[in-house]
């Protein structure tokens, strides 16, 4: 088919995706922003099998790959739980990263296919857009995995970290730089092509571990960018204005997700990657000492009492509700207490769960209406006119310490100002720190009413109470 | 002025023109030998630089509550990717390349599949009151 034609399929392709993001500005237009996406996909897709020379064996071949992949990923999107999310995507950045180094991998061994030069004369910048391909599809594909393995528990989540790790890493970063410039001169080695694979595999591997596990949004959110730019380095090689433009556009959103957690968490990207946060839980203890003051404790009985009889009770989901899988209770718990004329919110702090936007998709899922969940600076200002705060499954985004603490490792970090409210009912299953290894000075206040127990028992208990 | 020197002066800009038609071809010759095989990397570049501030500018539009539906719709996308694994498998060239590039379209086409129907599972779930 006509050159022309099938660059402006991926023209066509390339805006498509782009309308696919814009309707993610409102819940109401993102779905048919998601077909929009989809449409593209197969504009794309049918772009390349009109693409002069397609033979029919291989026509065959990459339909059988797409029944086989599309099969296996259909079946995974169906089952998944909304829980697993987090682990799912770091699966599926893992497979963008593995895909770009096979890219890669057929361009240096059929150069011709590509237009990019014959074998071991591979066109210059056509080597060194491949090795930008290669090295971060690499590093994308390990590193996803291993965040993949600390969400999925199979990994301690725990950060792992070493005397030299950082050394070690530039050094690895720096060897990958020298020997790209080597695979350029030498025309597309083979040997370096698989040196540079395997030592960014390994950078890739080190540069996740001593990333902790409440860290996740971040990292995921970062390796989300990292795909992108892979896809970016593959477009410019085999020069294909779709996967460039769609390569950017993923580069650039993961980068913005990436900045939003870290300002919810007031650390900078360099902290954050360096990593090893929350690994000396004992030496950041702040406020007021734990042994001294006592905590009220409350029943499940207490709390339906208090929030039976208020007018207003926010609820802040964390974590932990992930965890436990309180999510359904809870909008039980907000049924309840709407036909008792209780006014029922929802507020989000940007780092809840273990990726942007988590707790937004399990509420969701759970039946909640999306217009009763706020973000952070929409509803923290309503906290004074609270009666009730439901803190479920959070711990840090709520500490005050954030605020009057500057010894406090979370200082200065954005919280949801529940010490504000009336009553703060917190749920919990122990007097344990949260994952900064900060005491949280809430829990001894003489407003706080401590629910300990599994955040979902704690919560059918409350619904069977408010039923009565 | 007579024929004849008409006909001289003709001559004579005659030869010129062909000596210029003969450096045209040259420097023809050689930028076609200079020039990338494929579209120049500026005009390239270009696409992405603009692209990134489109990029840029959508993302922030997107509401924080459709922040996980955005990761996975952009990972779906991202796998856009398969046009070079297609091409790779696809094509005339060495075996390695072909296997390499059906590895690629299987890898992608898991998350082109899996990424839009986890995104679509993820917005329908999003209600109003």
């Amino acid at each position: 088919m006509n050159e022309s034609f099938t660059s402006f399929a991926y023209l066509v392709a390339a805006v498509l995706f782009i309308l696919a993001l814009r309707g993610l500005s409102h819940p109401t237009t993102s779905r048919r922003g998601n077909m929009l996406g989809i449409t593209g996909m197969v504009i794309a897709i049918f772009a390349s099998f009109a693409h002069g020379g397609m033979t029919l064996g291989g026509s065959v071949l990459i339909l059988l790959g797409i029944a086989i992949g599309g099969a296996i990923g259909l079946v995974v999107a169906q089952k998944i739980k909304m829980t697993a999310l987090p682990q799912l995507v770091a699966a599926f950045h893992s497979l963008v990263g593995l895909a770009a180094v096979c890219v890669a991998a057929s361009a240096l061994n059929a150069p011709e296919s590509f237009g990019i030069g014959t074998l071991h004369h591979i066109h210059l910048e056509s080597l060194v857009e491949m090795s930008i391909g290669l090295a971060i599809g690499a590093v994308t594909f390990t590193g996803s995995l291993i965040a993949f393995a600390k969400l999925q528990a199979l990994m301690k989540g725990t950060p792992i970290t070493f005397p030299g790790q950082h050394q070690l890493n530039a050094g690895i970063g720096i060897a990958i730089i020298v020997l790209v410039i080597a695979f350029v001169a030498s025309g597309g080695s083979f040997a370096l092509f698989g040196i540079i694979a395997l030592l960014a595999l390994a950078l890739g591997f080190l540069l996740i571990i001593p990333i902790g596990g409440a860290d996740m949004p971040v990292v995921v959110s970062m390796l989300n960018s990292y795909s992108g730019w892979a896809a970016c380095g593959i477009g410019f090689t085999i020069g294909n204005l779709a996967l460039i433009v769609t390569g950017a556009l993923v580069g650039s959103s993961g980068a913005i997700l990436s900045y939003i957690m870290c300002k919810g968490m007031n650390r900078s990207i360099i902290n954050v990657i360096a990593g090893g946060f929350g690994a000396t839980g004992d030496a950041a203890v702040a406020g007021p000492g734990a042994g001294d003051k006592g905590v009220k404790i409350g029943s499940a009985e207490d709390a339906a009492f208090i929030m039976k009889n208020a007018s207003k009770v926010i609820v802040v989901p964390g974590y932990g509700m992930a965890v436990a899988q309180a999510q359904h209770a809870l909008r039980e718990m907000g049924d309840l207490l709407k036909q008792d004329n209780v006014e029922v919110k929802y507020a989000i702090h940007p780092v809840a769960g273990r990726m942007p936007g988590h707790m937004n998709v399990l509420l969701a899922e759970a039946s909640v209406p999306y217009d009763e969940v706020f973000e952070l600076e929409q509803i923290n200002n309503e906290f004074s006119t609270a009666d009730v705060v439901y803190v479920i499954g959070a711990n840090d985004v709520t500490n005050p310490a954030a605020k009057t603490n500057p010894a406090s490792p979370i200082f200065g970090m954005p919280i949801l100002e529940v010490d504000k409210a009336k009553t703060v009912l917190f749920v919990k299953r122990s007097m344990a720190s949260g994952y900064a290894g900060v005491e949280n000075e809430l829990f001894f206040r003489d407003n706080t009413m401590m629910l300990f127990g599994d955040a979902k028992k704690m919560t059918e208990e409350i619904v069977q109470s408010l039923g009565h | 002025m007579t024929p004849a020197d008409l006909a001289a002066q003709a001559a004579n800009l005659a030869h010129q023109a062909s000596i210029l038609a003969q450096n045209a071809a040259g420097v023809a010759a050689v930028a076609a030998q200079n020039a990338p095989p494929a579209a120049p990397f500026v005009y390239l570049f270009s696409i992405f630089v603009l692209a990134v501030f489109v990029g840029y500018y959508v993302v922030w539009n997107v509401t924080p509550a459709l922040h996980s539906p955005l990761m996975a719709v952009t990972n779906a996308i991202s796998s856009v990717i398969i046009v070079g694994a297609m091409l790779a498998t696809g094509l005339h060239g060495s075996t390695v390349a072909h296997v390499f590039g059906f590895i690629a379209v299987v890898l992608v086409s898991v998350n082109i599949f899996g990424g839009f129907a986890v995104t679509n599972r993820m917005l329908s779930m999003f209600k109003k009151k």
